[in-house]
Order: C-alpha cells, then sequence, then structure tokens
C-alpha cells in the first residue's frame, strides 16, 4: 500500500501571478515524459525485474508521485486566482473552456495522457534502458521549460526536479550494472 | 572518476539564406551521472539543507543549469 | 471566515524536515544500488531517528503528517484539516 503525507517534497514557492507558466508546466504533469508517466512506468514495470532492481523502481516511482504533487502545486497556485479573462491571454482558454482551473492529466498542447507513453518490455535491460532515457528527456524538457521561465521561484523548484531526474538516471545505471555483474561480485569501476 | 565536462559546443552550419540571426554556437548538457559509473562509497556530502536546494545529497551530481539563452542576452 | 494561520516557526520546521526527509530519500536510493555500505547504512538510521524528533515538532503546529497509524489524532479529528500541502 502507499503512506500519503501530509508535505511537499521540495517548499514550492510561486511569487509571480503568470498563468502562462502553467501552460508549459503542465506537459510535466500529463506528457509523455512527465511526472506521471514516469511514476505508473516504474510502477508497473517493477513486478517483473529481477528482485534486487525491484526496490529501487518502487522507491524512485513513489518519489515521481512526490514531483507530480509539486508540479500540481505550481500550476494550481498560478491559476488559482487568475480571471478567465487572464487565462485567455495565456493562451489556456482551450483548457479553461472544458477544466476550468482543474487540472487534467494532459501536456503543453492539450493531448490527454496516454499509456502509449510507457513501456514494460518484461525484459530487464530494455525496460532500465527505457527508465534511463525517460529520466534524460524530463531532464531535457525541464530544462526548456527554464529557458521560457523567467519567475526565479518556478525556476527553483524546476531546477531541484531537473537534478532529481540526473540522480535517478546514474541508479537506474547502477540497477543496470547490478544486472550484468557476475553472481556474488560487488564491484566499483 | 576522472575530471570531466558537463556542457560541449558545437558549431552548426550557417547558410546566408538562414531566416533568423544565426545561433553560431549550439550547446548541450553532458550530465554527471554520464561520467560517474558506479557511484564509490564515502563521496562528499551536502549539509540536509544544502541536499534540499541542490536536489542531490552528493556534491559529485550537481549540475546547476543557467540557460544558455539568458547567458547571451 | 476563520482559517488556520500557520505561525513563522512553521514554515521553518516543514523546511527542516524536508531536508531531512531529503536526506533519507537520497540514503535510500543509493542503498538500493549499494546494500553494503556500512556508514551510509548508519547515517540513514541516524537521520530516521532525527526525522522521528522533526516530525513531532511539525506536527504541534500543523496536525498529523501521516495517516493510517503513523500519527497520533487531535480531538476532533484533524487530519482532514486544510490546509494542505498545496495551499501553504
Amino acid at each position: 500500500m502507499w503512506i500519503y503525507e501530509k508535505k511537499l517534497q521540495y517548499p514550492v514557492k510561486v511569487s509571480q501571478c503568470n498563468p502562462m507558466l502553467a501552460k508549459f508546466l503542465i506537459e510535466q504533469y500529463g506528457g509523455a515524459d512527465g511526472e506521471l508517466a514516469a511514476a505508473l512506468r516504474y510502477l508497473n514495470q517493477r513486478y517483473t525485474l529481477p528482485d534486487k532492481v525491484i526496490g529501487l523502481l518502487t522507491d524512485i516511482g513513489t518519489e515521481e508521485f512526490a514531483h507530480l504533487e509539486m508540479i500540481a502545486t505550481m500550476i494550481y497556485k498560478l491559476t488559482k486566482d487568475a480571471t478567465p479573462e487572464q487565462l485567455k491571454e495565456a493562451g489556456i482558454g482551450d483548457h479553461y473552456a472544458s477544466h476550468d482551473k482543474a487540472l487534467f492529466y494532459h501536456d503543453a498542447s492539450g493531448v490527454p495522457w496516454s499509456a502509449s507513453y510507457i513501456q514494460a518490455k518484461g525484459d530487464p535491460i530494455a525496460d532500465l534502458y527505457e527508465d534511463i532515457a525517460a529520466e534524460e528527456k524530463a531532464r531535457a524538457t525541464y530544462q526548456w521549460i527554464i529557458d521560457m521561465s523567467d519567475d526565479p521561484d518556478i525556476n527553483d523548484s524546476l531546477a531541484f526536479l531537473r537534478e532529481r531526474e540526473i540522480v535517478h538516471a546514474q541508479r537506474f545505471k547502477e540497477a543496470v550494472e547490478m544486472l550484468k555483474e557476475d553472481q556474488g561480485k560487488q564491484k566499483y569501476f | 572518476m576522472d575530471s570531466f565536462t558537463v556542457r560541449k559546443h558545437y558549431y552548426p552550419y550557417v547558410s546566408p539564406f538562414d531566416p533568423c540571426r544565426p545561433m553560431q554556437v549550439k550547446q548541450y548538457v553532458t550530465p554527471p551521472n554520464l561520467y560517474i559509473n558506479y557511484q564509490p562509497p564515502n563521496l562528499p556530502q551536502f549539509t540536509p539543507r544544502e541536499a534540499l536546494r541542490a536536489g542531490t545529497l552528493w556534491k559529485a551530481f550537481y549540475d546547476p543549469y543557467v540557460s544558455p539563452y539568458k547567458q547571451r542576452e | 471566515m476563520a482559517q488556520k494561520q500557520l505561525p513563522k516557526e512553521f514554515y521553518k520546521s516543514m523546511e527542516e524536515l524536508q531536508a531531512v526527509d531529503f536526506v533519507i530519500l537520497e540514503l535510500t536510493l543509493y542503498l538500493d544500488t549499494h546494500p553494503n555500505d556500512e556508514q551510509a547504512i548508519q547515517q540513514f538510521n541516524h537521520m530516521t531517528q532525527v526525522k522521528q524528533h522533526l516530525m513531532y515538532q511539525v506536527e504541534q503546529y500543523y496536525g498529523p503528517l501521516q495517516q493510517f497509524g503513523n500519527s497520533y489524532s487531535g480531538s476532533p479529528w484533524n487530519w482532514k484539516d486544510a490546509p494542505w500541502p498545496w495551499q501553504i
């Protein structure tokens, strides 16, 4: 089971009312390389991976839900007090027409989340290589959003999330090494 | 763990017919995880508060990102 | 309309807890691929103790942080009280 903790992983701050950023941030909410996709990918693959890496996928998958909540917090704060007029100007009138200010699992262009974004091949190497690629793609997405954002507080949270992708990619690489390893040998490179 | 750089540059071909002002240099990121194969034990750590701010406990993985477009301005 | 105001000290304690929890998380992922690192295990167990203490502190201001028997309830039942993490 999972236990919810009533706390964000990182102290998210949002200082400027800039709903335009919400439009871009939603890419990491319901986009192909977003946090939902990441969480569901790892927590689904783990059932058929070798025992020694299940713990890692469980823990990283769980952390991704904490990231999802951070992204949700940013979007929530950026839009909660914006008028429909402001939302229209920010280019999210189409979102508002269907969802008001409710969050929804779609990407920055409004394409709804799809399970076809993620894979579970049943082959440990194929799955872990996909996971490494997913982390690098998410890192890149954070970079492109940071390139477009001039809100220092949002960028602070995005920098945190981007750095987490680096650490996760590292651990997935180590998981591959663990699976390559000959029985009983522990080796650092 | 040898020393390494986390940004690389290349110089794309510039045509006289390119419509936008050419970017002479393009940059891409090669983060530390590409170079640290299997993390060795006892790497230097940040304090808990610094670690939270950095997004990693280990200094070796810290790779702050500055937008190359903002650097250019 | 009466709504719960969180004192300055809450934000300070919460950030301390976030920092300690972050170290615990980082050590967790590290230990998942380095299960024999005794020093990291010691650090993990130590930080877990520190976390208990900080959780207690934060809960004094904020109410229960977890459910399912990991935090004690106030009376009346205060788990469901706002503000939620994305609101503060």
